[in-house]
């Protein structure tokens, strides 16, 4: 047997009967096997069992396998988007972390940076990389996402996969320094009612935030699933709000001010405000809404032949917990309760898996997410009759996916 | 001393240890910063005008330094290009709504504080602050909210009262 012939038979062995077309051969994601191996393709010895690799030269930081190259963001003007349909359980690594600058990213030495907390406070402090790495330190696992995220698909169905529609959205372990433990040093006067924060960017990207808030759940954080934050994600140090929406939590962190009133900075007046069909725009929309999306089956997918598939998604929320995640396989007639993987945690992402045999009929499968607080995931309808479709930000609507008697996966929105 | 009055001491003692670093007041890190040694980073401009500096220009003296280092990218006229359009745009409750500084932006402030912390895109924070008097003057006087030969200043600026004041619902959460 020539080595091809070997390769070919053992990828047609293994290979799922579920692939991503755009993706063929790397990503295995459903794991079922295809039909019966023929006599040829009993299993043989492979070539790499037979070969010494003991002395592979493996780069000190490692990378992941060459056969998943295409597991990549995929840029756009201003940043990247996470590839949702490529990962599994919760957790984004570092290096697939969704991307917004309003700035560029700059390089910064650790060793030159400042943070400075001013404003109305007792004690104004500056603050290096050494003193904050210092004060008790605390993780939590959060998602963050953009509040622009799904933006397109308000007015027409724009986009093909889910990492298109809902790829600025992430989630990882951050830790750093509770924002409350910061300010308690300097000593919050009364009158105290915002917070200033304000990036070392090009931008010197700022945002208002309510001191309830910066009290309750703000990380000054400056780790990111255990390592140092990614030079894109605000390294050396980052303002982190959980449930809040993406562009709030400044990255490249350098000052703190508070004061009685909101600044009414550009990002919070200009943009990331949401325009209604009267003409009047919602200001100060904070916290992300209740939301979930099928990851597998999505589009641009292909289920090779009908049987069983486990169709999987994530929920998040930023008002609590996920409680409930139902999905649909007839178009949102009826609905049925999926599996909640643990851990289900705060403001944090929820895997769902929910088992489904496709009898190989036209079918639109779609999810819809029920949070601690009793929200529920809107329709498309009800958030364009909330919002209107020049609102830009914060839809968080149902997605449905159109699978084909082909089984051709297909953005039905 | 009894061992058991050593034991309570060493108890006690921790526990008042613990206390204070509950309260959080006691780390000890950083550094007391006046906000004189903060200045060049004060650069946040309110509502109200706190953190206007002294100075003041008008659309007339501000044209020029907008034609050469800001029409590249917004248009000679604020109509947009390469960057956003500042000018115009007319009512927003239409199906393409155009959000403009003169049709969107409530507050004048806020275009001295961008224009100050982030303009020019390739150059930011090299305006002097006459500089972005005279350009927030301008783009104002292009939107026809200030006349020509009217003088921005930490007075005047909060003054202006922006056509989209009140086109601002607040959430809060």
């Amino acid at each position: 047997m020539t080595k091809k012939d070997s390769q070919s038979s053992r990828r047609q062995f293994i290979k799922s009967s579920l692939v991503a077309s755009a993706s063929v051969g790397s990503t295995l994601t459903a794991g079922i096997t295809s039909a019966q191996p023929t006599e040829k393709d009993f299993l043989k010895i492979d070539p790499w069992t037979k070969t010494q690799r003991q002395n592979f030269p493996n780069p000190t930081y490692g990378i992941p396998s060459a056969f998943e190259k295409k597991v990549t963001r995929e840029t756009y003007n201003n940043g990247s988007k996470t590839p949702l349909q490529k990962l599994h359980g919760i957790i984004t690594p570092n290096g697939l972390h969704f991307e917004r600058h309003h700035g560029g990213i700059p390089e910064i030495n650790p060793d030159l940076h400042r943070l400075v907390i001013h404003g109305l406070v007792d004690r104004p402090i500056i603050l290096t990389m050494n003193d904050i790495v210092r004060f008790p330190a605390v993780s939590q696992i959060n998602f963050l996402e953009c509040s622009g995220n799904t933006w397109a698909e308000l007015k027409k169905q724009t986009w093909a996969t889910v990492q298109e529609t809902h790829g600025l959205l992430s989630c990882c372990e951050w830790t750093g320094v509770r924002l409350s433990t910061l300010l308690d040093q300097c000593g919050v006067k009364p009158g105290a009612k915002w917070v200033l924060a304000e990036g070392a960017d090009s931008a010197a990207m700022t945002r208002s935030i309510p001191i309830e808030k910066a009290m309750d759940d703000v990380i000054i954080a400056y780790s990111q699933n255990g390592e140092m934050l990614r030079p894109e994600q605000g390294y050396p140090l980052r303002l982190f709000a959980p449930g809040f929406e993406g562009n709030m939590s400044i990255k490249w962190l350098r000052r703190l001010k508070l004061g009685t009133e909101p600044w009414q900075t550009r990002e919070e007046t200009s943009a990331y405000t949401d325009l209604g069909a009267d003409g009047k725009a919602l200001q100060f929309t904070f916290v992300m809404g209740v939301k979930s999306v099928i990851t597998t089956p999505s589009a641009v997918m292909k289920l090779n032949a009908p049987g069983f598939y486990e169709i999987s998604g994530i929920a998040w929320t930023g008002s609590g917990k996920i409680r409930r995640v139902e999905v649909s396989t007839d178009g949102g007639k009826s609905w049925d309760q999926a599996i909640l993987q643990e851990p289900v945690l705060d403001r944090c992402l929820t895997r769902f898996r929910f088992p489904w045999k496709w009898n190989g009929d036209p079918a639109v499968i779609m999810s819809r997410a029920t949070d601690s607080t009793g929200e529920v995931q809107p329709t498309l309808d009800s958030v364009l009759k909330a919002r209107s479709s020049n609102a830009f930000y914060h839809n968080n609507a149902i997605q449905p996916w159109l699978v084909s008697s082909t089984g051709e996966v297909s953005n039905a929105r | 001393m009894h061992a058991k009055y050593l034991l309570l001491l060493a108890v006690l003692s921790i526990s008042a240890c613990t206390n204070s670093l509950n309260q959080g007041k006691s780390y000890g890190l950083g550094k007391t910063i006046s906000e004189s040694q903060i200045t060049a980073w004060n650069i946040d401009i309110a509502p109200n005008g706190d953190g206007l500096p002294p100075g003041g220009a008008t659309a007339k003296q501000g044209e020029k330094v907008y034609q050469e280092k800001c029409a590249a990218c917004h248009g000679n006229q604020g109509q947009g290009g390469v960057a956003n359009r500042l000018v115009g745009g007319g009512n927003l409750n239409t199906d393409k709504p155009i959000k403009t500084v003169g049709s969107y932006w409530p507050y004048a402030t806020t275009l001295f504080d961008y224009t100050k912390r982030a303009m020019p895109h390739p150059l930011p924070q090299s305006l002097t602050n006459e500089e972005v008097y005279g350009t927030t003057a301008y783009i104002l006087y292009m939107n026809k909210i200030i006349g020509l030969n009217d003088e921005m200043n930490s007075q005047t600026l909060p003054l202006v009262k922006m056509p989209n004041r009140d086109g601002f619902i607040q959430i809060l959460k």
